[in-house]
């Protein structure tokens, strides 16, 4: 438009989004900017879901959206408005650790932990999809979500473990 | 990230109107690839059009027997669809090659084919890129040029292409149909990444006001002899050093037709008719092989970090054309080389 100059325009008015965050239903007001990951742990407190490279390289952001596995840091909030969001704080039902998450005590698969949420939802979006059979196709499937502890033999145990309890 | 403000489209049409309307806006649908480059600073629109609610998210049949893929299927569900599976595996493969699986559920058909490279010196604001800042220089020509380009660089840009999705469809011939204020037409996959010449901040021949509502694969999709080559620095989720996308039909152990596309070596997907109709008619042979890949890479010329990628490229034309010819396709879990 001929009125929008180079120099700065006004800061966009916030924007309400309503979401189903791990069941519950959420309305914020945020602005375009906001991402996912930043209205999860910022405006709904919701800090299991982890902020590591903020790139999408590195898979600690996942959740589900809508049931598929997402880095919520390259998603913006606005866009996903009437979603619903599964973080690692919805996955445990009535006090019993969902079956990824047991997985992942039973063989060790975490050190320092900061990966971990990321790579239990990824692992529940994985084990959904149902296309991962091997190990070899579990650790290609997994390979957005980095461990720099480099638990990845414990993960893939764990993960093989979950998805045989499932079948 | 910068400030902007945020629209969603409630249609094609409407999704052209508003481009049309604001020179500053620019499209988002899966957002992988514009929402980094935005946190980098190197993207700055100052409103985001939504497309991504658009009603362009069917694989259908096409009369001649193809099929049109909407801009807005997601790359996972694309590649794991029966039709592309079946009909085009070497398609779905590609795709599985790229990225990871939580960004191939977030992006777009179209999407991919408008990813910018991922030269660090487009990235890195603090540097000279003709790319990002048209006049200032190229960082890369004498820079850390590891995964540069091979073939139609110029001076003023040796990036490549990132995508591995478009080097499948460059090799498949498929067709981007698109929508503007003018109405619509289609471009062949060929015409629609431009070489840098003078002008590489223009990754692609879609106008301004344009929008990507389909890619059309003809029916021809090489099922039974085909393969997806990437060699990169690590074994998964990582940029290709090299990509070759191979189609054959065989007659015997003869060739009857050869298309093979590279990814990796430059701005675009890169093929050569003057390498593939080299194979038309010859006898599946690794000799026969050799010959085409030194055609394809007749002209190639290399810089300071990725003179290796001329021999790098070289064996794995032949390595995919002959898993290709013998029906054994690269399996893109398994990280050893058939």
């Amino acid at each position: 438009m001929a009125s929008q100059s180079a120099e700065s325009i006004a800061v966009p008015a916030k924007i309400e989004v309503s979401l189903t965050v791990n069941g519950v239903a959420a309305k914020l007001q945020v602005a375009p900017w906001t991402t996912l990951l930043d209205a999860l742990r910022d405006h709904l407190d919701l800090t299991g879901t982890k902020k590591g490279c903020d790139h999408g390289q590195c898979g600690a952001c996942t959740v589900l959206v809508d049931g598929r596995r997402v880095v919520s840091c390259l998603t913006l909030a606005v866009m996903k408005d009437g979603a619903e969001v599964t973080t690692v704080e919805g996955l445990a039902k009535d006090g019993v650790l969902h079956p990824v998450q047991q997985a992942f005590i039973d063989h060790d698969a975490f050190q320092c932990g900061y990966c971990t949420p990321g790579q239990i939802c990824s692992a529940v979006g994985l084990i959904a999809e149902g296309k991962a059979k091997t190990p070899e196709e579990i650790r290609e499937l997994m390979s957005g979500n980095l461990c720099r502890c480099g638990a990845y033999q414990n993960i893939v145990a764990a993960i093989r473990q979950a998805m045989e309890a499932r079948s | 990230m910068i400030n902007f403000d945020y629209v969603r489209a409630t249609d094609v049409a409407d999704a052209i109107r508003k481009i049309s309307a604001t020179p500053t806006a620019k499209f988002i649908a899966g957002g992988t690839n514009l929402v980094d480059l935005m946190k980098d600073d190197v993207e700055r629109p100052k409103t985001l059009i939504d497309i991504s609610r658009l009603p362009l998210d069917k694989v259908e049949k096409t009369a001649s027997g193809g099929l049109r893929i909407g801009a807005l299927v997601p790359n996972s569900d694309l590649s794991y669809h029966p039709l592309i599976a079946s009909q085009y595996p070497v398609l779905a493969s590609a795709i599985q090659a790229g990225a990871s699986q939580q960004l191939r559920n977030m992006a777009s058909t179209g999407g991919n084919l408008l990813q910018r490279t991922r030269c660090a010196y487009f990235y890195d604001t603090a540097t000279s890129c003709n790319k990002r800042s048209p006049g200032s220089g190229c960082s890369a020509l004498e820079g850390l040029n590891r995964i540069h380009a091979i073939l139609g660089w110029s001076p003023s840009c040796i990036a490549v292409h990132p995508s591995d999705m478009c080097v499948a469809l460059a090799m498949l011939e498929a067709k981007v149909h698109v929508s503007g204020p003018d109405g619509a037409r289609e471009i062949a996959f060929a015409d629609f990444h431009r070489l840098p010449g003078e002008t590489p901040h223009v990754d692609t021949n879609l106008g301004a006001h344009e929008i990507i509502t389909a890619v059309e694969l003809p029916p021809q999709g090489f099922a039974r002899h085909h393969t997806y080559i990437k060699i990169r620095d690590r074994l998964s989720y990582a940029f290709a050093l090299i990509a070759v996308a191979v189609g054959l039909e065989m007659e015997g152990d003869s060739i009857r037709e050869a298309r093979f596309a590279l990814g990796g070596v430059a701005h675009k997907p890169w093929r050569s008719s003057e390498a593939e109709a080299a194979l038309a008619g010859q006898k599946a042979s690794r000799e026969n092989f050799e010959k085409a890949a030194a055609i394809f890479l007749r002209d190639a010329k290399g810089f300071a970090h990725n003179g290796f990628k001329i021999d790098l490229a070289r064996r794995a034309i032949v390595r995919a054309l002959t898993q290709a010819a013998h029906g054994t396709p690269q399996v893109q879990a398994i990280k050893k080389l058939r």
